[in-house]
């Protein structure tokens, strides 16, 4: 059991939080091991964005345990989580558009001497590299100089993606990244992906849509309203599979059929909540 | 529904003349209005703008807003506004009086005058970002409460500072350079502390992204809370110095010192492009702002107008700066 803890990247135990009387998570249990990219999929207000501010740190949940690399870490902050290797793809929420791009790769930890003073030099050096090599900005009038703000949804997608990978990200958070691309620019964002898991390392998918994460994704967590409704290893379904049970648990709340998974798995690690228990 | 078409490719005009421009285009456009209203001026009132001595007077009342609008630059640049700094010019005052009346010493008088300035700007930043209420409501609110403590500790009286004429502190902050006041020695050692820290320190960098995007901040990291309490503490520190330099300068402190800079100092920032919305601003606008209101005041009185028409014509400029530059941003974004 502790030999297989280590290989976990990050595991979540009974993380629960509440917004006054509103339960966002409740008891919710995840593992993500290295090289592995998990989707998690969810209506709006299923709990996806709050339990992903809780991986980076934005909030502290009421209840439950966090593991990085089996060990706990209590008051999980946005630097405690950035040090242990979370990087997340907010998408261009989280760019800020009257600022040049250099600013915007070195947002939050900008290159600096003790005194807090910018070796603007370097990072300019550095965003020009990471463009012309990461980014595929060729364009001579892109420059690291430029605002943001006459960028193209893909371009920034690039941006805050190459952002992530610039600091050396363990886990990816990709925080639904197809929204607003065109086909083309969601290609090139699932090439990306595959090559986190190529690297080794692992990324959390976050979508509402199934088709956009099927193809992609090595687990799917389904959420529904709060809790962890079911995981399912995607090689074992089909797309239409999925659905079904989807819809099921979307009428329900709850997804009752977990053979396969157990087999699949071998483990007691299930995490699906019964009908039983939501009754 | 068009929110969701993409945009066609190759529509947008790129071309390094236009990244060149729109990098540069708040800092050429305020050239452009410096210089234009300046020829204005001469022409208009050639006897007044042709002559040094309007120059000579410039170098010493401009740098009294001036200085404070530089940092209350970058108060606004961070999404925040601080009205209260009349006050705090009032109130670091009081700092100074009885530091120095205590001690005899002028120079002790304006570390304290400063100190008080500091205090003041972090209690503001204390209720803006811990306790979290709107800036612009705490500062109205301090405003009155700096002015009303300063009334209380000194009576209302007035203190002439003739005796301090001699001392070291007058000389470094009301003294002359050749011809010069030294007040614009202190604007343009100001406006280089406040380009770095703006645009060469994380203060700066924090500032710009918490003002353009704050949601982006907190996901990032970014210590808002501390940087715009930071901008707020440097700006009660600015407001103290442009103080203590009015104050040796007069001879004499009185308890509404700060009274009259409000509206140029606001002017000054928002005539030289910061943007009201917070994210964006410079400090060369802001310079060049402070000589243009500095300007349009002495204007006033050179084309045969009262004075009384001053904080009509100030209201009116800051309103037209304010909506030039909100027109401007949504036509080219």
């Amino acid at each position: 059991m502790s030999g297989w803890e280590v290989a976990l990247q990050l595991e979540l135990r009974g993380i629960t939080k509440r917004f006054g009387s509103l339960v966002a998570n409740d008891g919710i249990d995840l593992t993500v091991e290295s090289g592995e990219i998990h989707a998690l999929l969810g209506e709006n207000g299923a709990g996806k964005s709050t339990l992903i501010k809780i991986i980076t740190g934005v909030h502290q949940p009421d209840e439950g345990e966090i593991y990085f690399g089996g060990r706990r870490i209590k008051d999980l902050d946005v630097h405690r989580a950035r040090a242990l290797g979370v990087e997340t793809v907010f998408q261009e929420r989280a760019l800020a558009d009257q600022l040049p791009l250099w600013r915007n790769i070195f947002m939050g930890r900008p290159v600096s001497n003790s005194l807090g003073f910018l070796k603007v030099g370097d990072m300019r050096h550095a965003t020009a590299e990471l463009m012309g090599e990461s980014m595929g900005f060729t364009s001579a009038v892109l420059t690291p100089n430029t605002n943001v703000k006459g960028l193209s949804g893909g371009e920034r997608q690039g941006l805050a993606i190459v952002r992530a990978l610039h600091f050396q990200a363990e886990i990816i958070i990709l925080d639904e990244p197809t929204m607003g691309l065109s086909l083309k620019e969601t290609e090139k964002l699932v090439k990306f992906v595959e090559g986190i898991r190529a690297a080794g390392k692992s990324a959390i998918f976050i979508d509402h849509n199934i088709f956009h994460v099927y193809s992609v994704s090595d687990r799917i967590v389904l959420l529904d309203r709060g809790r962890v409704a079911g995981q399912f290893q995607t090689s074992r379904y089909s797309l239409n599979e999925l659905m079904d049970i989807m819809r099921e648990v979307a009428a329900t709340g709850a997804y009752t059929e977990q053979d396969r998974y157990l087999q699949g798995r071998g483990t007691s690690e299930v995490t699906t909540v019964s009908s039983e228990e939501r009754a | 529904m068009s929110t969701a078409v993409a945009p066609v490719e190759g529509s947008r005009t790129r071309s390094p003349l236009t990244a060149f421009t729109n990098s540069w285009a708040s800092q050429i456009g305020i050239t452009v209005a410096f210089l234009a209203l300046w020829i204005a001026f001469i022409v208009g009132a050639p006897t007044t703008f042709l002559s040094d001595r309007i120059y000579l007077a410039f170098a010493q009342t401009t740098p009294y807003f001036a200085i404070v609008a530089l940092f209350l630059t970058m108060v606004i640049i961070a999404g925040d506004i601080d009205l209260s700094f009349i006050s705090i010019m009032s109130l670091s005052m009081v700092g100074f009086v009885f530091t120095w009346q205590a001690t005899g010493s002028t120079e002790l008088g304006v570390v304290a005058c400063v100190a008080v300035g500091a205090l003041c700007g972090l209690f503001n930043g204390f209720f803006v970002t811990i306790v979290g209420i709107p800036a612009l409501v705490v500062t109205i609110g301090t405003q009155f409460l700096f002015a009303g403590l300063t009334l209380v500790l000194v009576n209302g009286k007035s203190y002439p500072l003739v005796s301090t004429n001699s001392s070291f502190a007058y000389g470094l902050l009301a003294g002359k350079v050749g011809t010069i006041p030294i007040q614009f020695f202190w604007l343009l050692a100001m406006a280089v502390v406040a380009w770095v820290l703006l645009n060469r320190h994380r203060l700066g960098q924090n500032a710009y992204v918490t003002g353009d995007n704050p949601q982006a901040a907190q996901l990032m990291g970014i210590p808002t809370r501390l940087t715009r309490t930071m901008l707020f503490v440097l700006t009660g520190m600015a407001a103290a110095l442009a103080a203590s330099m009015n104050a040796l300068s007069l001879n004499n402190f009185y308890p509404n010192i700060g009274s009259g800079y409000l509206l140029p100092t606001l002017a000054a920032v928002f005539v030289g492009g910061t943007s009201v919305f917070g994210g964006r601003g410079t400090i060369y606008g802001t310079f060049l702002g402070a000589f243009m209101i500095g300007g349009i005041q002495a204007g006033i009185v050179a084309v045969g107008l009262t004075d009384y028409y001053t904080n009509f014509v100030y209201g009116a400029v800051i309103l037209a700066a304010v909506s030039v530059h909100a027109v401007l941003q949504r036509r080219f974004e």
